[in-house]
């Protein structure tokens, strides 16, 4: 027999002893959910200036810088000034509707990370730019996948991240953004899918908030 | 010495150990703060914990099913998946997808897992360089410790003790700011992840559904991990399932809830396999070990298989009486506080470790703390009752053969009051020594006086 067999096996012994479902005393049958997660998670408004206010208000919150903008024009206008601001010498990005309608304006060279790269040049960038799955308000968070973003490691790499976004990339709450994933990718999802919930950070000294432990210091939110 | 003897050994030094207790109650603190709020923020905190329950409840009772689903998924995008029924089995597929690989240099990112079945150990005999790369890891490996606690390893020290280590082992300047020592750190692990052959994770659920792996951090380091070197191992215990994708929506902002006070951890990431046709990074490889190690044994057992359901957030230690005063090293265990104490004597042995399930105030924290409601004070009685049912000691034998002698004479009983009424004042003038009867008791605690009259006498008296 293979340890699965065997694993399988002992798992199936064990389970021939019947438990009660927590808080259910008395009930062994097969299980059934009485709630679903949304029901229960923070509060979402449900209008798109609500959500949109949320957003901004935990993006501040976690010291991410989310901006809106009314056109691609005023993006590469923002894009320029923090190039300056940072003196970024080397760019990180991939090829999408968006990225390919700001970089250039940047007139650095850009690393592609969406097709073969070495890794000691993305290590080397000033900055990694790239587009992103959904924005979701609950939390915060800027979703990517690798087939969207530009591979695994563009939006952990490099020292700042920036994720261009459009408005109607906004979602609700975290239930909203899987259902999102299960509609855009069904079963061909990407290898990778990350939730990114502010700048890299940790409180393993003295519990105490360090930004930029091992993944971005900063995270910018360009949103169109 | 004893495992029973060790611990009550270092639970007393650390019990009195002021400069400890100031920071775990420093640390703790805050913790206990941003929980609060982020318990608040929920609709119904309580409700969504029934939820959880719930939803582990469906994937351990179902888990044959949910497992050899996770596993078709997962093995239909390329990824090879090994089972081990043991720790030392699971070392051994790692040593040898490791060999095969001609590795030398391993990145690894905090796995309590690999903790579990001392991996680290495992490889350093190998002549392998293996480098934590979560920070508290990397500090708690620096200094040849343990991690103190799950979910922070390095929670026990100061700033000063991490630049004073940094310096004698990094060549770092000292520095007191914690940001500069986070940067030291970054900077020294930075190359280890650029040069790594291997790279080590562990894994937070695994989602039967779309066969998938789910990873929360905060650092990126495991981000990193699963994104430079060439090969990718994931370690998991087989209780990690959670039926859908979609069950993530509720489970990920609980971890960080009871975890960290945070709303949702900087990272959370899902890998459903290697590198894919199309996608230009992530490892050529990558092996899952689902490791059983006494598991299957514990699933076995209905009255606590509920243990299985936990997420390792931590929260039960951070609230407990006795983890807070005797920290995370005492228990000598992989994993410490409440659930350490409920699941260490099914993992390692009840005999040698049911001193852990003394080792506790009943008073319920960690129950109510469970954001997946396990009934962890109920677990540690049952731990009790076990051990005394299937090795029962001499002293508490006769102890409770005399006691239901006692309580069952009513006349035996008036008497021994009355004699212990004028014995009692005897018992002050050996109190502290060996001959002190009660000396396990008055060691650390008053004894308090028997009433000059009992109730049954007063009210007969009463006029």
């Amino acid at each position: 027999m293979t340890e699965r067999e065997n694993i399988l096996g002992r798992i199936r012994e064990a389970l021939k002893e019947k438990v009660h479902i927590p808080g259910r005393h008395g009930q062994v049958a097969t299980s059934t959910a009485t709630s679903i997660p949304r029901q229960w998670l923070p509060k979402v408004g449900e209008t798109f200036d609500e959500q949109l206010a949320l957003f901004a208000r935990n993006t501040a919150e976690l010291k991410a810088d989310f901006q809106l903008f009314n056109s691609a024009e005023e993006i590469r206008q923002a894009i320029i000034r923090l190039r300056d601001a940072e003196g970024w010498r080397r760019v990180a990005g991939h090829s999408g509707d968006l990225t390919n309608a700001i970089c250039p304006a940047l007139s650095l060279p850009l690393l592609r990370t969406d097709r073969a790269y070495d890794v000691h040049e993305l290590e080397a960038c000033d900055v990694g730019i790239g587009e992103c799955d959904a924005l979701i308000a609950q939390t915060g968070t800027v979703l990517v996948t690798n087939r969207s973003a530009g591979g695994r490691a563009l939006s952990v790499l490099p020292p700042h991240h920036v994720a261009l976004a459009r408005r109607d990339q906004l979602v609700a709450d975290l239930p909203a953004a899987f259902d999102l994933l299960n509609r855009k990718y069904a079963d061909n999802y990407p290898s990778m899918i990350s939730f990114i919930t502010g700048p890299s950070r940790t409180g393993d000294i003295e519990r105490i908030l360090v930004l930029g432990a091992h993944g971005p210091k900063k995270l910018t939110i360009f949103c169109l | 010495m004893t495992f029973v003897a060790k611990f009550l050994k270092d639970a007393r030094v650390m019990a009195g150990d002021l400069r400890h207790r100031k920071i775990i109650r420093a640390a703790l603190g805050n913790y206990e703060i941003a929980r609060d709020q982020r318990k608040a923020s929920f609709q119904s905190w309580e409700s969504a914990r029934q939820l959880a329950a719930e939803t582990k409840w469906d994937a351990l009772n179902h888990l044959d099913k949910y497992l050899v689903e996770f596993t078709a998924k997962i093995e239909a995008r390329g990824t090879k998946v090994h089972w081990a029924s043991t720790a030392a089995q699971a070392r051994t597929i790692i040593l040898q997808i490791v060999e095969e690989k001609k590795a030398r240099s391993i990145i690894k990112s905090k796995a309590m897992t690999a903790e579990e079945i001392h991996l680290n150990d495992a490889l350093e005999h190998a002549g392998l360089n293996v480098v934590e790369n979560d920070l508290g890891e990397f500090i708690v490996q620096l200094r040849h410790e343990a991690p103190y606690h799950i979910v922070f390893p390095s929670m026990h020290l100061t700033r000063g003790e991490i630049s004073e280590l940094f310096q004698r082992e990094l060549g770092s300047a000292p520095t007191n700011d914690p940001e500069e020592l986070t940067m030291i750190a970054r900077r020294a692990l930075r190359k280890k992840f650029l040069t790594a052959d291997i790279g080590i994770t562990g894994a937070n659920f695994a989602i039967a559904e779309t066969g998938m792996i789910s990873i929360t951090e905060n650092e990126g380091n495991a981000r990193l991990t699963a994104a430079l070197p060439k090969t990718m191992i994931s370690l998991l215990g087989i209780e990690k399932i959670l039926p859908k994708l979609g069950d993530l929506a509720l489970f990920l902002p609980m971890l960080a809830t009871a975890g960290t006070g945070q709303q949702l951890t900087c990272y959370n990431t899902m890998y459903g396999g290697p590198r894919q046709p199309g996608e230009s990074d992530g490892p050529e490889e990558w092996h899952i070990v689902l490791l059983d190690n006494h598991r299957t044994e514990l699933l076995a057992d209905a009255e606590q298989r509920d243990a299985l359901h936990c997420i390792r957030c931590g929260a039960c230690l951070n609230v407990c009486p006795i983890f807070r005063n005797v920290g995370g090293h005492t228990y000598g265990t992989t994993y410490s506080g409440p659930i350490g104490s409920v699941i260490t004597p099914h993992l390692r042995g009840l005999q040698d470790w049911k001193h852990l399930s003394n080792a506790s105030s009943l008073c319920g924290a960690c129950t109510e703390a469970c954001p997946v409601k396990i009934d962890l004070h109920h677990h540690l009685l049952q731990n009790r009752r076990n051990a005394a049912v299937k090795k029962p000691t001499l002293k508490g034998q006769l102890g409770f053969k005399a006691f239901v002698q006692l309580a069952n004479h009513p006349k035996v009983w008036a008497f021994a009051k009355k004699i212990a009424r004028i014995t009692q004042p005897l018992q002050k003038l050996v109190e502290g020594t060996p001959f002190d009867p009660a000396k396990s008791w008055t060691q650390t605690r008053n004894l308090p006086p028997l009433a000059k009259e009992s109730f049954k006498d007063w009210w007969r008296n009463r006029k």
